[in-house]
């Protein structure tokens, strides 16, 4: 693959994980992530060009759940939980800047 | 007398008898938490109250004759597991002040069971790591030399069981996180088959790979705690739809005719010489006591490491995806906007090693690099799987180190991600096998540190791997002591 890890791709990769990275933080992560994905490289010399991917490692059928009502938990006790709630809402900040017309 | 000396089938049979109760038990358990807790740091939360609580309503049941024999005895668990009404933070900064509002299955059925849960143990944060010491809330220290980890990510939970602050203890092992604290500070664990106990209610990490499992001072005690937990549940569809059998009579049934192939591929390359010498020791006593030795090969070995740094990263980064400071846990103050508040509250809330695996997940799963990246490790995977499926068809379990060393020193490794990662070779095949895998003590090395000789079987052959472990139990022929932990 001989993919350099950059501080750009880094930031990158960062804001589709919604993570903000501190710029002191940016070249020690740069460097270990270069480091590790340098490690997984390992993988190339595997021929895998036949091979099935794995996703479970056991073949089991789910166990299905009969479609029927339950009893489940009482919503009040998710807002003891929540960190700014007027139950039943969840107050966060503005979404979208500006206002009046659409 | 000393009860927290005790196991739990000593503690068992000590209530039923009558000559203790579970009050008692629960208040020697808690005095010993909080006069050696100090040095050892291997709990978040420890619930007197709720414990006692529980204990008085254990002493009830026995009174009544309605007793199982988990019922009165003091057990941890690991802070990854909801236990309802208890913080449950899965050792993060990112939970804020979360309390669980509902019970794993896990913990339910132990508690069924009346088993007494006294709190929560320390671990590396998201359960990612393999030291303790990414937790957030500071490292664990090692029961047996208290400048080492006890191992991890289930540092708390080994250590509280080795320390004999309680005589069991839950632990999740997604790449090794049992196994190896099992190992590190001398105790047993047992991470089962993949689907064998509900993961309902633990704070996923990645969810293909991720089991709960018991850890304990006998294997007897492991069967036990396994036995009460094992089971499909509807609330987890991986859970597996297979009938428990009797893990304690397993136990009994003696090394005689067992096929236990050693890979040679466990044995190269940096292990150190006094685990493969003590390693080397067990299974000499296992065929001296019946069983048949085999060499065979796991060729793709080598490959597990970088197969397992992709696929769980890639996992932990979708899963981990939901916390963002809305409904529950941590937020962060003072921010601009909706955007700017998702971004800064996983900024503040999540530490280094949890930041590094979600950043290496995203990239693997990310447009360009997926099928170079992600979708290589799933096609090692199943060659790795593969090299398992074929050594089960000529033994019937397989022996080998846990890892390649004992404990490391605190400090020691915690800024060379990649260093602790390579540690890992010889547990996370097992996870992406999705196999059993047990850890028992089978000696220490020059400095006095435990090393743990590992047991694999096949999916849900749990049975052969206790049959195993309790035989080497039996012949290992030194008693195995504990630490002492100076208040």
């Amino acid at each position: 693959m001989k993919l350099v890890i950059d501080r750009r791709l880094v930031l990158h990769v960062a804001a589709l994980a919604r993570l903000q990275v501190k710029e002191e933080d940016l070249d020690r992560l740069t460097r270990q992530m270069s480091e590790i994905l340098g490690y997984v490289d390992k993988l190339e010399e595997l021929d895998l060009a036949n091979v099935e991917p794995t996703s479970h490692a056991l073949e089991l059928l789910g166990a299905l759940q009969a479609d029927a009502v339950q009893a489940g938990l009482a919503p009040e006790a998710l807002f003891d939980n929540a960190p700014d709630a007027t139950p039943p809402f969840v107050r966060v900040p503005k979404v979208v800047e500006g206002g009046g017309d659409a | 007398m000393n009860s927290t000396d005790w196991t739990i089938h000593e503690m068992a049979d000590a209530l039923r008898a009558g000559r203790v109760t579970s009050r008692k038990l629960t208040e020697d358990a808690l005095a010993r938490i909080a006069a050696t807790d100090g040095k050892l740091h291997a709990w978040l939360t420890v619930a007197n109250d709720f414990a006692l609580a529980q204990a008085d309503a254990a002493d009830m049941r026995l009174a009544a004759g309605d007793a199982t024999p988990l019922t009165g005895v003091p057990l941890a668990i690991k802070d990854n597991f909801n236990v309802t009404g208890l913080p449950a933070r899965a050792a993060s900064k990112i939970l804020g002040n979360y309390v669980a509002p509902y019970e794993s299955t896990a913990t339910a059925r132990l508690r069924a069971a009346g088993a007494v849960l006294v709190g929560k143990t320390n671990h590396d944060e998201f359960a990612m790591g393999s030291s303790g010491e990414y937790s957030a809330f500071g490292p664990t220290h090692n029961p047996w030399n208290l400048d080492y980890s006890p191992g991890g990510s289930s540092s708390g939970s080994a250590a509280a069981v080795a320390a004999r602050h309680v005589p069991g203890a839950l632990g999740t092992d997604t790449g090794g996180s049992i196994r190896q604290p099992a190992s590190h500070s001398g105790i047993v664990g047992i991470k089962p088959t993949y689907g064998r106990i509900s993961r309902y209610g633990i704070f996923a990490f990645a969810s293909s790979l991720d089991q709960v499992g018991p850890f304990a001072r006998t294997t007897r005690d492991a069967a036990l705690l396994l036995q009460t937990m094992a089971g499909v549940d509807p609330r987890d569809a991986t859970s597996a739809p297979v009938p428990v059998p009797d893990y304690l009579a397993a136990c009994a049934r003696g090394p005689q005719g067992l096929r236990i192939g050693v890979p040679k591929e466990y044995f190269v390359e940096g292990i150190s010489p006094d685990v493969a010498a003590a390693v080397r020791g067990a299974l000499a006593k296992l065929e001296g006591a019946g069983a048949k030795i085999v060499e065979i090969s796991l060729p793709h070995t080598e490959y597990c490491v970088a197969a397992y740094y992709i696929i769980a990263p890639a996992e932990a980064s979708s899963n981990l995806a939901r916390y963002d400071g809305v409904r529950y846990g941590y937020r962060s103050r003072d921010v601009r906007d909706l955007s700017d508040m998702y971004t800064r509250s996983r900024l503040e809330g999540f530490g280094p090693e949890v930041t590094r695996r979600i950043l290496i997940g995203t990239f693997a799963l990310s447009s360009g690099y997926y099928d170079a990246y992600y979708g290589k490790a799933q096609k090692a995977r199943t060659l790795i799987r593969r090299d398992f499926l074929d050594a089960f068809r000529t033994v019937d379990v397989i022996c080998a180190p846990t890892a390649p060393e004992t404990a490391i020193k605190l400090g020691e490794r915690v800024d060379d991600p990649l260093a602790m990662y390579v540690s890992d070779i010889l547990t996370i095949s097992v996870n992406l096998a999705g196999l059993p895998g047990l850890v028992l003590p089978c000696g220490k090395d020059r400095g006095g540190l435990p090393i743990g000789l590992q047991i694999i079987g096949p999916a849900f052959g749990e049975e052969r791997v206790f049959q195993t472990a309790a035989a080497y139990e039996n012949a290992r022929g030194f008693d195995w002591t504990w630490p002492e932990v100076r208040p």
